[in-house]
């Protein structure tokens, strides 16, 4: 298979680090904004202040977090918020896979650079012929987990100053990334049949599964991909 | 402890674990071809699927059809215009902000 990196900005040479970065800067106001609404939301919900921060710089991720909060403030119990947020985190197992090799040195290193993989850090980085550029993950994942804690924090201490993130439109900022870099990665047949097969399994369980489960499920679209080896 | 501070740490841990997995795992071993392969069209089919739930899910599962369908629709037609990931998503974003702003 061809290498067609030049779909992606140019520059001679490697990326670095802070070309992650500022890939990553748009996506990085609405984490930051998102962030906020998530201290204000978690500390409406009985988390306190500390907590909320705590959780969003090492659970790191997003949709899980506001799970919790929700479930917790809504009465619904620990064991149902836990359960709700490993469910909605089951997806970066396989999504930990595809990174697998992306990373490199001794195991606890790999183990912290796999802790800035979020969905976004993950879709920028990723290359047209399926592989992900390590330098722009991290530099991505790092400025998301920057935005994203910093944001909690501003929420759950100084809260009420604050927009609604919806109110915005920024949740709709987020499937509009995560579809622009689909597009480029869809040229080729093969790769058109797993996105159409992701995007028809989490439509079809979307109506009876929890949120969460119909992304992991999804993933299995990528075995039309196994008997292509490139 | 209260349930608050077992939440975070359950759920962190359990994330941790989740994400490092892979990449522990699978070290400084080359996935058979058949395996590459299937890894390599990870990211359509994920990417698909979280432009399908993002736009359409709603907070408790199910679907919610709101302002975000009118966002990802200007957003497709930026990016059919060929602009910059940034205005893509600034697009998105001020169409659903606009839609609700009127709705």
């Amino acid at each position: 298979m061809k290498r067609l990196t030049d779909a992606h900005p140019p520059g001679p040479g490697r990326r670095t680090y802070l070309d992650g970065v500022r890939a990553a800067a748009p996506i990085g106001v609405a984490a930051l904004v998102f962030g906020v609404s998530f201290g204000v939301l978690a500390r409406a919900a009985g988390m306190g202040r500390v907590a909320p921060v705590v959780m969003s710089a090492t659970t790191f991720a997003g949709s899980a977090q506001f799970a919790v909060a929700s479930i917790l403030g809504a009465g619904g119990g620990l064991v149902t918020a836990i359960v709700a947020a490993v469910l909605l985190n089951l997806r970066y197992g396989p999504i930990g896979l595809s990174a697998a090799t992306t990373f490199s040195g001794p195991w606890w290193r790999r183990a912290l650079s796999a802790q800035l993989i979020v969905d976004e850090s993950w879709a920028i980085a990723q290359q047209d012929d399926g592989r992900l550029d390590r330098h722009l993950l991290v530099g991505a994942g790092l400025l998301l987990l920057v935005c994203w804690t910093l944001g909690t924090a501003i929420g759950a201490f100084a809260g009420d100053l604050v927009a609604d993130p919806e109110a915005l439109g920024l949740d709709a900022a987020f499937p509009a990334l995560f579809l622009a870099l689909l597009w480029s990665q869809v040229r080729e047949r093969s790769r058109l049949l797993a996105a159409l097969g992701g995007a028809a399994i989490a439509l079809a369980l979307m109506p009876f599964t929890g949120p969460g489960v119909p992304i992991v499920a999804a993933s299995l679209a990528c075995l039309v991909g196994a008997r292509k080896p490139s | 402890m209260t349930a608050v501070w077992i939440s975070v740490i359950v759920v962190g841990l359990a994330t941790i674990a989740i994400k490092a997995a892979g990449p522990l795992l699978l070290a400084r071993r080359t996935p058979p071809p058949r395996a590459q392969g299937a890894l390599e069209h990870l990211a359509p089919a994920v990417l698909a699927a979280l432009v399908v739930t993002q736009t359409l899910g709603g907070s408790n599962g199910g679907f919610t059809l709101d302002a975000r369908i009118a966002g990802l629709a200007a957003a497709t037609g930026a990016i059919l215009l060929r602009l910059p990931l940034l205005v893509v998503i600034t697009v998105a974003a001020v169409t659903a902000a606009l839609v609700r702003l009127v709705g």
